[in-house]
């Protein structure tokens, strides 16, 4: 037994050829907000239908409070709830029907229903909707409904995927609302999201590319480890100094936002001062620099450069 | 496992697509077949030239128009007007009682009449021969009848398969719920997984930690009713709409069919967990089940008739069985005493068709 809520080990599934999770690892905290990021086709859903039980692995394990997912998958349903990319919702069901349908699958006791259901229905804001069949609520509705379908028994771990996908902004804060309230409860949860502004908000985030795990740590500390700054930069005329940037030293990558300018540097402290100079040679007039909160994204972009190149000492679970 | 269930049921009852496929569609198949059958064979238009004249002949005719598949259209007084009506296509048969019909049954004990009829319809022909001999046969044992076609033979081995004899009418009612039965119940069950696998809610129920078996058997439950109902409205429209006699027991009609369902559903719930499509496990099932319902059951041909190598094909399908149990418990009153091979053959279609279901089922993505 470990302490961790979810413990993937060398976890692996092929298609055939493709290799769709290649040899990931990592635990999950009890009681941690764990996100997966990374772009369409990286895996995450085919690594979320392993943790659920519903996808047999090609290769490693993962524990969920202990238990396999391989060799004990039924052992690990009863604690868990799983909602997938694309919530099958019962469309000909009414909401309450549905609330009921895994009430009942999951065996919750009679007496405790009527005060989950109350909470449910409250934070969801879904009340007013009960008789209504699930197929004629909006977008967001739906997705909060398969919450509530999946929060019926109280689960240790909770695992989405992309639940935010295609949901209106107010719909999402409210979503993420009912996550960060779960985890204050203490229930783990595992949530995949292509958002990368979304990701910030978990404690930890595993960064996925390709089936392979290109950076896991706390999404603060996957900003500082990248070593280097990114600099905000107003100058002259960007679209030449975006161009040129491109094969000046120290510069990682460049590329404009709005009439600014995002400079992506490279380790050393003189970094910046070089590639200012390498700009007013070149006639380009600095206006304004400032030093910018590097997001996500350029942390995802840059660990995937260097998988790439074969530099990441990161990487890890190789076979 | 009520679960599932009360779920299927309540989705069952909202989509009526399904209710049309569980009610209407086995309600309609038996009136079509069922009128087919007996509108085919009622009225036919009959012509009688009575040259007896006798309280005797004239009950013959009756008789004939009492059946209920002759209407007697005319009378008539000479052989010639026979020919005319019957080449001219106004009537199919005509019925000739000799002047010494009633002499001849009060000396001899015997009498001939004759029938003419036209035999370009043949099929219509030798219904209505089938349904003279047998009339005149109930009418006196004595009566000889002296049959004729007036256009062309006809030959012996041309048979009709709905009516190859007077019972026959009653053998196909019996029949044809079984085989209503046999299409329409993998039919029903075929759609069901399939659409949990199309519309993705079976992932998110394969992460439950529900049995595998309680899917099967929960999703079984409703269509188990909905068979029983069809069977009960299938049986009251046969017994009262076609007069179809049922002698024997009621309960154990339902108790075999409760029988033949658990297979044929399961069978139906199989394919769907094979094929994880709808379109596909539909076509399965009905390509899989009608024909052979059809034509190898003993339905429409007689297993005593078929080559040796279909006979032995014929016990690999369950509608036989079926069909042997509804014609025995209607029209023979058997009990279990005489159709337990039968019942034991449905037994071991229902272990298959449960063993391959649940076999076939996994909560598991590919
Ligand atoms: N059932 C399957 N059969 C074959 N290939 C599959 C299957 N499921 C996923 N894949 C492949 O595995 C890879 C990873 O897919 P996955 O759905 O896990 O990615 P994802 O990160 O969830 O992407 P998305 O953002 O599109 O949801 C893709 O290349 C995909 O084509
Ligand atoms: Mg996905």
């Amino acid at each position: 037994m470990t302490s961790a809520a979810v413990s993937v080990r060398g976890l692996t599934r092929r298609f055939g050829e493709v290799v769709a999770v290649e040899g990931l690892s990592f635990e999950v905290k009890t009681g941690e907000l764990f996100g997966i990021v990374g772009p369409d086709g990286a895996g995450k859903t085919t690594t979320l239908r392993m943790l659920a039980g519903v996808m047999r692995p090609s290769g490693g394990d993962a524990l969920i409070r202990g238990r396999s997912v391989v060799s004990e998958p039924e052992a690990v349903k009863p604690h868990i709830a799983y909602m997938s990319q694309r919530f099958g919702l019962y469309e000909d069901l009414t909401v309450g029907e549905n609330i009921a349908f895994y009430a009942e699958l999951y065996e919750v006791p009679r007496s405790v229903l009527p005060g989950r259901l109350e909470r449910l229905y409250e934070f969801s804001q879904l009340a007013p909707f009960e008789g209504r069949l699930a197929g004629d609520l909006s977008g967001g509705m739906k997705q909060k409904l398969g919450l509530c379908c999946a929060l019926v028994h109280e689960p240790d771990v909770l695992l989405l995927d992309e639940p935010t996908f295609g949901v209106d902004p107010i719909s999402r804060r409210d979503l993420w609302l009912i996550v960060h309230d779960m985890v204050a409860r203490g229930t783990t949860v595992i949530v995949s999201t292509a958002y990368m502004e979304e990701a910030e908000r978990c404690d930890r985030v595993a960064l996925m590319n390709r089936g392979r795990l290109v950076g896991l740590d706390h999404p603060r500390r996957l900003h500082e480890g990248l070593g280097g700054e990114v600099i905000s930069v107003r100058v002259s005329e960007p679209r030449r100094a975006v161009e040129w940037l491109a094969g000046v030293p120290h510069v990682r990558s460049a590329a404009l936002l709005g009439d600014s300018m995002r400079i992506m540097l490279g380790d050393g402290e003189e970094a910046w001062s070089s590639v200012r100079t390498s700009l007013e040679e070149q006639g380009i007039a600095v206006l304004e620099a400032a030093p910018a909160r590097p997001s996500l994204e350029d942390v995802f972009v840059e660990l995937v450069e260097r998988e790439r190149s074969g530099k990441n000492p990161e990487r890890s679970g190789n076979d | 496992m009520f679960a599932i269930a009360r779920k299927e049921a309540i989705q069952l009852v909202r989509d009526s697509r399904s209710m049309i496929l569980a009610f209407l569609l086995p309600m309609l198949l038996i009136l079509v077949f069922g009128f087919a059958i007996t509108l085919d064979v009622r009225n036919i238009r009959l012509a009688v030239l009575d040259e007896s004249m006798t309280p005797e002949s004239r009950h013959l005719v009756d008789a004939f128009e009492e059946s209920g598949y002759f209407s007697v259209e005319r009378y008539l007084d000479r052989h010639g007007e026979a020919d005319e009506l019957l080449v001219g296509g106004r009537v199919t048969a005509v019925l000739v009682i000799p002047p010494a019909f009633a002499a001849d049954l009060a000396a001899e004990g015997t009498a001939r009449v004759q029938l003419l009829l036209d035999g370009s319809d043949a099929n219509t022909a030798t219904i209505a021969l089938n349904y003279a001999d047998a009339i005149s046969h109930d009418f006196s044992s004595d009566v000889l009848p002296d049959w004729r076609t007036a256009r062309r033979s006809i030959s012996p081995e041309l048979r009709v398969w709905y009516n190859e004899t007077l019972e026959s009418r009653n053998m196909i009612v019996p029949g044809l719920i079984a085989v209503l039965m046999s299409i329409i119940a993998a039919m029903l069950t075929s759609l069901t997984i399939a659409r949990e696998w199309e519309r993705g809610t079976m992932e998110q129920l394969a992460a439950t930690p529900v049995h595998r078996v309680e899917v099967i058997v929960g999703k079984l439950m409703p269509y188990v009713g909905i068979g029983l109902v069809d069977v009960a409205l299938a049986t009251l429209v046969g017994v009262f709409l076609f007069d179809v006699p049922l002698r024997g027991s009621v309960s154990l009609l339902f108790a075999m069919t409760f029988l033949f369902l658990l297979g044929a559903l399961g069978f139906g719930i199989f394919l769907s967990a094979v094929l994880k499509s709808q379109v596909l496990a539909i076509q399965a099932s009905i390509m899989v089940t009608y024909l052979p319902a059809m034509l190898l059951s003993g339905f429409i041909y007689a297993i005593a008739n078929m080559p040796p190598f279909l006979q032995v094909v014929s016990y690999a399908i369950p509608a036989r069985y079926f069909i042997t149990i509804t014609r025995g418990i209607f029209l023979k009153g058997v009990g279990i005493e005489t159709l337990w091979g039968s019942a034991l053959g449905l037994a071991v279609y229902a272990v298959i068709g449960l063993g391959l279901a649940l076999h076939a089922f996994r909560k598991e993505l590919a």
